[in-house]
């Protein structure tokens, strides 16, 4: 590396280091927040917990008591929230009331599912949307463009768990002539056979939560990718690659998908959040046993502590997941970086 | 006010008008809210909240649509068609109130970031991004759970939610629109903070809002149905407690799909009409997006 390579490369991993340290900073100090909001909403709660923990069993006033000091809410406000803020840094989530099992167990076991459908869920959505939008994009005011900034409306427009009814409608319980070809409910079979058919079940259980998932966040992929394909359309490289007499087509691909797809990638996991909301829904009605209906359950019963895990957990996994876009994009794109 | 003054607004609004109509589909957007308000404001005149009762139900139970009914029945044999028409008022009410909250909010932080530009301003702009960055339907439900789903809480917990993205916008414009000279003659005319941000800053966002508040309502509705359907929301009968209640009777695997396609339906006819309004509406008053020059 000569003197003035290192020169110009220095300042530049600097400027990283800095930046990433400023966005975990960030990170962190919203994570506070979020721990500190929590805490304050859930003593926003009308009533006693003890009280609704001891709602239907025969408890005596010292139970009560005895319940209430062992969840500390026999101290002062200052002392509770220390208390909250101990435990939760050391990941300790409380019992829940309606499983009687520590929430970080409950969480534990339903984290897989949620995975594999959200991840499917967006692999598929990411790539249809993008290829979509990039079409839709190159071409604007074409029907192709038409079609798909008509579709990306109106799934806009549909609420999540409407598609999922009429999907379940159709499709799990069969109407007319249509027969019910996918299980309205669960990620598997009761008896669920090993092996290859074992996964086949599985995937045949999380077609219809998967479709319903992809249909409602992929409108936005097509949509963003759309207008920054656009951006591109009108730069000087393409008009340079237009008059070497390259292909249409290979200009979209090599040239301008490229740099369109960088803030494409970054806006969708900046929009992480929004994912989480549609998996709720989705896991609610189609039973799919993850956090979405761990969270659901937990509004439901209600269940304020694992409410309150839950949504601690699904909270700080955004947060962390809008700060590692955040510096990999910073990573990748060098506009960004020398600026 | 001057007499000048309104011959300049009238002709504002007039070249407003002429831009807007330009817009099909934004048109069309606006004809079909202005049908849905007014069906929903006739409805106490016509039928009362006994169509929504459980007991005073009349036709057969889950009967399909027929001439008595015309959209059929639901579990406990009441009219669709009238529960469609009476929840309207719920879901259009809260749509358009937490929809006016959220926008309230946004301005007021939104102006506030761009003007104070000081510690305020910063500690203003970190407070937006960390709610922007919260999964917002994650954060309603917990609201809505922990206040009790009353219409004013699922208002306060929808409202609460959706106004960083117009603070920010709000924002991004007040600095734009205080970058101009006119502000610093202002300014060295001894003009105060209030009178700034009111008399030369919310006017001139004020359009910008209206484009946003028009697609806020939309998503605000879509939220709304959201939250009743998971059931955080108090048995006021809204389109979104109607899919609830045919999901809890589970018209799905029934096959009644009259109880589950047309409250649906409605959610999303009124929801595209909002959006396509405020798409309309966006592409006559942002200054970025209109392709023609008006003088």
């Amino acid at each position: 590396m000569t003197a003035v390579e290192e020169l110009e490369q220095t300042p530049v991993r600097h400027g990283l280091l800095r930046y990433a340290a400023t966005k975990v900073g960030g990170a962190l100090l919203s994570i506070a927040m979020v721990i500190v909001a929590t805490f304050f909403l859930f003593r926003l709660l009308p009533g006693d917990p003890v009280r609704a923990l001891a709602q239907g069993r025969n408890m005596t006033p010292e139970q009560l008591d005895l319940e209430r000091a062992r969840l500390g809410l026999d101290k002062s406000i200052p002392e509770q929230f220390l208390h909250f803020v101990g435990r939760t840094l050391r990941f300790d989530l409380g019992v829940s009331y309606e499983y009687k099992r520590p929430v970080l167990d409950l969480i534990g076991e339903r984290i897989g599912a949620t995975l594999l459908l959200t991840g499917t869920a967006l692999v598929i959505a990411v790539s249809f949307g993008l290829w979509q939008g990039a079409r839709a994009g190159w071409k604007p005011g074409s029907r192709f463009d038409k079609v798909s900034t008509a579709i990306s409306l109106v799934l806009w427009s549909v609420p999540t768990f409407w598609l999922g009814l009429l999907l379940l409608m159709v499709f799990a319980a069969g109407i007319g002539p249509i027969p019910g070809i996918f299980p309205t409910r669960g990620s598997s079979s009761v008896d669920k056979p090993d092996g290859l058919a074992g996964v086949l079940d599985v995937a045949q259980h999380m077609v219809l939560p998967c479709l319903t998932l992809v249909a409602v966040v992929y409108a936005q992929y097509l949509l963003v990718m759309r207008s920054s394909v656009i951006d591109e359309v009108g730069q000087d490289y393409v008009t340079t690659a237009r008059a070497k007499g390259l292909r249409d087509d290979d200009i979209r691909r090599k040239h301008a998908v490229p740099n369109a797809l960088l803030p494409t990638v970054t806006l969708v996991f900046m929009r992480i959040g929004f994912v989480v909301g549609g998996a709720v829904t989705v896991e609610a009605i189609f039973s799919w046993p993850g956090l979405g209906q761990l969270f659901y359950e937990a509004i439901r019963v209600p269940d304020f502590t694992l409410m309150q895990g839950t949504f601690l957990l699904i909270t700080v996994s955004v947060i962390l997941m809008n700060t590692l876009a955040d510096v990999v994009y910073h990573v990748l794109d060098p506009r960004v970086r020398s600026a | 006010m001057s007499n000048v003054t309104w011959v300049r607004r009238r002709r504002a609004i007039g070249r407003f008008w002429a831009d807007f109509r330009t817009h099909p589909s934004g048109v069309v957007g606006l004809v079909i809210l202005a049908v849905a308000v007014v069906l929903a404001l006739v409805a106490p005149l016509f039928i009362d909240s006994s169509v929504t009762n459980v007991v005073s139900g009349t036709g057969a139970k889950m009967a399909p649509p027929s001439l008595d009914d015309p959209l059929g029945t639901d579990e406990s044999g009441r009219s669709v068609l009238l529960m469609i028409w009476w929840g309207s008022r719920t879901s259009l009410l809260i749509g358009f109130l937490a929809a006016l909250l959220s926008m309230v909010i946004g301005t007021v932080l939104g102006i506030a970031a761009g003007h104070f530009r000081g510690w305020i301003g910063a500690v203003i702009l970190r407070v937006t991004d960390w709610f922007l960055v919260l999964p917002s339907l994650v954060t309603a439900l917990v609201l809505a759970a922990i206040l009790g789903g009353s219409t004013a809480t699922i208002i306060v917990a929808i409202g609460v939610t959706s106004w960083p993205s117009t603070a920010r916008l709000i924002r991004a414009q007040t600095l734009a629109v205080e970058a101009r000279p006119y502000i610093e003659r202002s300014w060295a005319l001894g003009a105060g903070h209030w009178h700034i941000t009111t008399r030369h800053v919310l006017p001139n966002v004020a359009p910008l809002l209206l484009a946003s508040t028009t697609l806020e309502v939309a998503s605000a509705i879509v939220t709304e149905s959201t939250l009743a359907f998971l059931g955080v929301s108090a048995n006021k009968t809204s389109w979104g407690t109607m899919l609830r209640g045919s999901y809890d009777w589970g018209a799905a695997t029934a096959g009644a799909w009259w109880y589950i396609l047309l409250p649906g339906l409605c959610i999303v006819t009124v929801v595209m009409a909002f959006t396509l309004c405020g798409r309309a509406l966006e592409s006559v008053l942002n200054p970025r997006l209109r392709t023609r020059a008006h003088a």
